[in-house]
């Protein structure tokens, strides 16, 4: 057993006292497959950013070959033999693949001090070699695929003689021949003795490749085992884990006629044969793992992406919606879902993001009516409980979850009939969540329609009256509140409603 | 009155106070009421164009085009008051206007319109509107004693001991204060700058956004390029050379966030008061003019600097006062 290469013992990670990690044990052996397995939120990031250096435990020990042992940079993880391959994947698209694989260890040469390009030249071939890797080392990473960018970063791992090599979703976005590839790649790394991390929401891969796991839920060590003797069953009650009931008050639908109806939204190469019906005072979710086109789905009823086909009706009538203008004009509000990107204008006060989309009604003419300004944004941010010194704060001062009631406020300030909001807890702290749910219940019973797009299966779970499940740019799976369960729910995210 | 002055505004008029003490008292005739008159006329043009500026480093932009434009403009009021002399004095300064805005609408076509970055496209103008004054101008001045003695004096007229020129630029401060501050297109442009993405998601139209402050910027260019021929009483190929990057350095030390989304008006003439105040202070304490550029430059870092410091400390006071809330 103490064949182990790491071990995080009680790691602890808060932030701003919110319990990111709350005493996690992980270990790892050499020459194996190890599933970090959890939802969204539950800690697997954040344990494998204290194990990379990227983020410092507020509590715990890490023991790297019976050694205790501190990470207090990047390159000082990587230095002792642990490298990581993104989800996305972090490359300098312009430089070739050789310069990608060396960036941060340029081979020098001894005698004049001057980069050795010939050396990593070589070097790469290697690699590549070793990789099956039909590419040359001066191709440039922008004229690769997906997974071969996924394989130029195993390259990297391997060319700093990593010991173990944390892959984050890595086959997210590669084809069904890419991951039987990818599989053939880790075989072989393990068979050399390195240990694999492999984080994964998709259950069929892990238990096709990997050889034990750990399951962590809301930043606590759930448990762990051989893959050999476990179900799937069993791993998705360890992964869920609570009684959903308790969470999410029943909510009483009284849902009226149909207020948005999409027909056969097509767009080609993201999503196609979107159909659906959403009435007032309903919460229609929609579940779905990282690419599964839910957001761009919203995005183009919304006016922000165009369509390539299909129609959208609302009240009954065709609508034809070029930009957001013509969306608000029909009573449609997105709620997006990176806040920092798409949701607020950090540099801007409380009142000016708030008094924003609603810019009409505040002002008379061209002039604008501070008075009616603040009416309005009292109003919404008392009703929201933003809390702030004041509404002349600016919003880049406030906490996320504060930042993320500004742009709540903002939206429900436009009077929407229907309210799509696109991850509107995430990266939020538990309380703040909870102020959100309710307000989604409360909007809903005052008869506004709400899309809720969520990858927390309990988000989706306790909020909707019915569920839809994409994949892939498909719907795979609609529900009644009745009929869902976080099993066929899963599985209809992962494509596999055959089982 | 909190508002006006607070942050990196309030700093640098600190820092202005501390000049003008430290100079008056090596030099006390720093201090009379005429050097001050003298310093605001000098930064008068300077004030009003970098509010030009302002608004499109605010939307994420940069306009280098303007010392250029102004020089167009100026030298083709000027060729006009030479060879058509009987035009009266507010249409010399209307047609000023209207060039510098066709000028900027240019600019401000081939931002939003072709997609070409800012940086690149006034890059390009720069150089076809400098050559078109060469063009215009035939590599020659136009004169004093070419200009109509109405065109020569206007900037000069005054009034109540100030001239015409400082009440343009107080007017030009106070129309956009109001444009920046309570209209609906001033509250657009600072959210374009702050979040492109969020003001689109809200329905804000980007490139009538672009299209409006090239073109504003162009129009007040315009006015600048009449006041500063006038003032000077000379149009010369020359005119101008180099003056953008006084006015970005206007806007950079009165506290406009170059990456866009903040930055104010106040903050900008504080700037370019700033910048006038150095430049009269070097010459009235003997620097001897070939290091007067060089000093310039390394004051003009050191404010920004001090900005950068206070602005940080600022910014710590408030995480510490957070924290506390929380």
């Amino acid at each position: 057993m103490n064949n182990c290469i790491i071990e995080m013992k009680e790691i602890k990670k808060y932030f701003y006292g919110v319990k990111a990690l709350d005493g996690v044990d992980f270990k790892v052996r050499t020459g194996e497959v190890h599933a970090l397995i959890g939802e969204n939120g539950a800690g697997k990031s954040t344990l494998v950013k204290i194990l990379t250096g990227v983020y410092q435990p507020t509590a715990g020990t890490i023991i790297l070959n019976d050694k205790p042992v501190q990470f207090p940079s990047p390159q000082i993880s990587q230095k002792a033999g642990i490298s990581a391959i993104h989800q996305e994947a972090t490359m300098f698209p312009d430089l070739s693949v050789m310069e990608n694989i060396f960036m941060g260890h340029h081979i020098r040469n001894k005698s004049n001090g001057l980069l050795s390009w010939r050396e990593m030249k070589d070097k790469t071939q290697i690699l590549l070699d070793k990789l099956e890797l039909d590419i040359r080392p001066d191709t440039k990473v922008n004229n690769l695929s997906v997974a071969q960018r996924h394989m130029v970063e195993i390259a990297k791992a391997l060319s700093l003689d990593a010991k173990v090599v944390i892959m984050d979703e890595p086959t997210s976005a590669l084809t069904l021949k890419e991951v039987e590839y990818l599989y053939k790649i880790i075989r072989k790394l393990k068979s050399e003795g390195k240990a694999i991390i492999f984080i994964s929401h998709k259950f069929e891969e892990v238990f096709e490749i990997a050889d034990y796991f750990t399951v962590l839920r809301d930043g606590k060590y759930i448990g762990e085992g051989t893959i050999a003797d476990i179900t799937v069953d069993k791993i998705v009650q360890m992964v869920i884990g609570r009684s959903l009931e308790q969470m999410y008050p029943k909510l009483e639908a009284e849902q009226g006629n149909i207020i948005l109806k999409v027909e056969n939204l097509t767009k080609i190469g993201v999503f196609k044969n979107i159909s659906f019906d959403l009435h007032k005072g309903e919460i229609l979710g929609f579940f779905g793992l990282v690419g599964a086109g839910r957001s761009e789905v919203m995005q183009t009823i919304f006016g922000i992406d165009t369509k390539t086909s299909g129609e959208v009706f609302i009240d009954g009538e065709k609508v034809y919606i070029a930009n957001p203008s013509d969306a608000m004009n029909l009573g449609l509000a997105y709620l997006p879902e990176d806040r920092q990107i798409q949701g607020a204008i950090l540099a801007m006060n409380i009142r000016e993001n708030i008094t924003l989309p609603i810019i009409d009604r505040t002002s008379r003419h061209i002039f604008l009516d501070r008075n009616k300004e603040f009416e309005i944004t009292d109003e919404y941010g008392k009703y929201i409980e933003i809390k702030a010194s004041g509404w002349e704060q600016l919003v880049e001062d406030l906490s996320g979850g504060n930042q993320q009631k500004v742009v709540l406020a903002k939206w429900i300030a436009t009077k929407p009939r229907i309210l799509i909001m696109d991850e509107p807890t995430k990266g939020i702290d538990v309380a703040t969540k909870a102020t959100v749910h309710n307000f989604i219940s409360e909007l809903a019973k005052k008869g506004i329609a709400i899309i809720l797009i969520s990858s927390e299966l309990p988000e989706i779970l306790g909020m909707s009256n019915n569920v839809i499940v994409m994949h892939e740019g498909v719907i795979t799976a609609k529900f009644t509140r009745e009929e869902a369960n976080s099993k066929k729910i899963i599985r209809a995210a992962i494509g596999s409603i055959s089982k | 009155m909190k508002d006006l002055f607070r942050k990196r505004e309030f700093n640098l008029f600190i820092f202005i106070l501390f000049i003008i003490f430290g100079v008056s008292w090596r030099t006390p005739s720093f201090l009379y009421i005429n050097n001050f008159v003298d310093i605001l006329n000098d930064t008068a043009i300077l004030s009003m164009v970098a509010i030009g500026q302002l608004m499109i480093i605010v939307t994420g932009g940069i306009d280098l085009s303007v010392g250029s434009s102004l020089a167009l403009s100026g030298m083709s009021v000027a060729l006009l008051n030479q060879y058509h002399p009987g035009i009266p004095i507010f249409m010399i300064i209307l047609i000023s206007i209207a060039i510098g805005l066709l000028l900027g609408s240019i600019n401000g076509l081939l931002v939003s319109r072709a997609k070409i970055p800012p940086i690149i496209t006034t890059l390009g103008t720069m150089s076809i509107y400098r050559g078109l004054v060469f063009v215009l101008c035939g590599g020659t001045w136009v004169s004093a004693h070419e200009m109509t003695e109405a065109f020569r004096v206007f900037p000069r007229r005054s009034f109540l001991g100030i001239s015409s020129l400082i009440y343009l630029s107080i007017l030009i401060v106070i129309l956009f204060l109001i444009f920046l501050n309570l209209t609906r297109t001033g509250r657009e442009i600072y959210g374009v700058g702050g979040n492109k993405i969020a003001s689109q998601y809200v329905g804000i139209n980007l490139k009538k956004i672009q299209y409006i402050v090239f073109t504003l910027c162009g129009g007040i260019t315009g006015l600048a390029g009449f006041l500063w021929v006038a003032r000077y009483a000379a149009a010369q190929s020359e005119t101008a050379i180099g003056f953008e990057l006084q006015t970005i350095a206007a806007c950079v030390i009165g506290g406009v966030s170059i990456t866009g989304g903040s930055g104010t008006i106040i903050g900008v003439v504080l700037g370019a008061f700033f910048m006038g105040i150095v430049y009269n202070a070097l010459t009235m304490i003997n620097v001897s003019p070939f290091w007067q550029m060089a000093i310039q430059g390394f004051i003009i870092l050191f404010a920004i600097i001090i900005n950068t410091v206070m602005d940080k400390r600022n910014q710590q006071l408030m995480l510490r006062k957070r924290s506390f809330n929380e």
